[in-house]
């Protein structure tokens, strides 16, 4: 079980990076939850300059730009 | 034989380097060729644009609509090129430079120095005004001073490399010189001012309660293929939002270029008229377009009679000072502290404005 989160004020490339985040989870087969985090706190808290960022069991994994699938999926095995 | 046996482990290692190596030239010829290609097109724009213009289309050189298609079949083809392999070459610049990297080089900086380099960082480092309040909070609660961080925040979308595409396809290196410059001097000297006055108390007070996090620094070990591919979705990302803009831009200059009698705007933005600096800002600032829109049809104006330095503080305004950034740091910044801001930053487009009417 993962917890994804997806951190960002909510514009078009958190929305695409929780796409890509959803698309990698599944075509791992891994059981996932996600979430999309828009509190600025949480943000700056996370270490992230550059949104959007994508956590992994608390952990970021990746900021600042979107990552391909193949990327995500890379990063979560 | 001895010799050979020893080389045998080293086989496989050298194979895979030697595939990296292969994969490595590869992607430089190709990168290579597609610079030639780059290049050969773009010297042949003029010729092709006269050819279509005067030869494909029935149009001749002494009418209204003739010099208006010219322009648009030369400068939008020019433009698109040159923001191509622009925005190509600054994404993977900045694969190199990242917000985090940039704080811990501005992080204790001595002020003067700090605003110096926080003004050129902002070039640099990538930056959209969404992560504008994140940025900030990480910044000055690190350690890098309140002006220092203005400094960033003013150049970073301000001197940007769609703006400067255009200008130098539009006006040439000199103009684009000058604002690049200009902009990099108003990012310095605002963001000092800001830091000598004191401001900090005018930051909402849960900023400096706030402990941000450290991440690591995801760009510091990308190989040049992720690198590359950088380039290649800064490309995709931007050309594709600003594209529409540069067409529709270019096509408004077109039709003034055509249409607007020559010296229709000496004598609203032209260097007589002394309150046209004034006026061009507060119509500026409020105002919200990307570079993309305004340059095209700035570039058109300053044919048809504006002044330089007019122009140049219109420019500035629309791009440096946008009412969306500003709103989007309220968030964190007390109204005193951004009257400041769009007061210091306004009143140094304004003195841009007229040092460039009074020397050019």
């Amino acid at each position: 079980m993962k917890i994804l989160q997806v951190l960002g004020p909510g514009c078009r490339n958190c929305t695409r990076l929780a796409e890509n985040a959803e698309a990698a989870a599944k075509a791992l087969g891994i059981e996932y939850t996600l979430e999309k985090v828009s509190d600025i706190e949480a943000i700056v808290k996370a270490g992230i300059m550059k949104t959007p960022g994508l956590l992994v069991d608390g952990k970021v994994i990746m900021s600042g730009r979107v990552p391909s699938v193949e990327e995500i999926k890379a990063l979560l095995q | 034989m001895t010799a050979e046996t020893c080389s045998v482990p080293e086989v496989g290692h050298t194979k895979s380097a030697q595939n990296a190596r292969w994969r490595d030239i590869r992607t430089a010829a190709f990168l290579g060729a597609g610079v030639v290609a780059w290049w050969l097109v773009y010297g042949q724009l003029l010729r092709l644009a006269k050819w279509i213009t005067f030869q494909a289309l029935p149009l001749s050189t002494e009418t209204h609509l003739g010099s208006a298609v010219l322009f648009f079949v030369y400068e939008v083809p020019k433009v698109l090129m040159l923001l191509l392999l622009v925005v190509f070459g600054v994404g993977i610049i900045r694969s190199f430079f990242t917000p985090e990297r940039t704080r811990r080089i501005l992080a204790g900086k001595s002020e003067a120095a700090g605003n110096v380099l926080a003004a050129l960082l902002g070039v640099v480092t990538p930056f959209c005004s969404c992560s504008a309040v994140p940025l900030f909070i990480g910044f000055v609660t690190t350690g890098v001073p309140l002006g220092v961080t203005f400094s960033f925040l003013i150049s970073a979308p301000m001197v940007n490399e769609v703006a400067l595409v255009l200008l130098f396809g539009l006006f040439g290196w000199r103009v684009a010189a000058i604002y690049a410059g200009t902009g990099l001097l108003i990012a310095i000297v605002a963001g000092w001012t800001i830091g000598r006055l004191r401001m900090e108390k005018y930051v909402e007070q849960w900023v400096y309660a706030t402990h941000p996090g450290t991440s690591d620094d995801p760009a510091q070990n990308l190989d040049w293929t992720v690198r590359l591919r950088l380039g290649t979705e800064a490309v995709r990302e931007i050309v594709g939002k600003v594209w529409l803009f540069v067409v529709l831009g270019i096509a408004v200059g077109a039709g003034i270029h055509g249409y607007v009698p020559e010296n229709f705007m000496a004598s609203i933005m032209g260097k007589g008229a002394w309150w046209s600096v004034p006026l061009a800002v507060l119509i500026g600032v409020p105002m919200y377009s990307n570079a993309a829109g305004i340059i095209p049809v700035v570039q058109a104006l300053l044919g048809k009679g504006a002044a330089l330095g007019t122009d140049l503080a219109f420019m500035m305004s629309v791009i440096g000072l946008s009412l969306p950034e500003t709103i989007i740091l309220r968030k964190v910044l007390r109204p005193q502290l951004i009257a400041v801001f769009v007061g210091i930053v306004a009143s140094g487009i304004l003195i841009v404005g007229y040092v460039f009417n009074l020397l050019l």
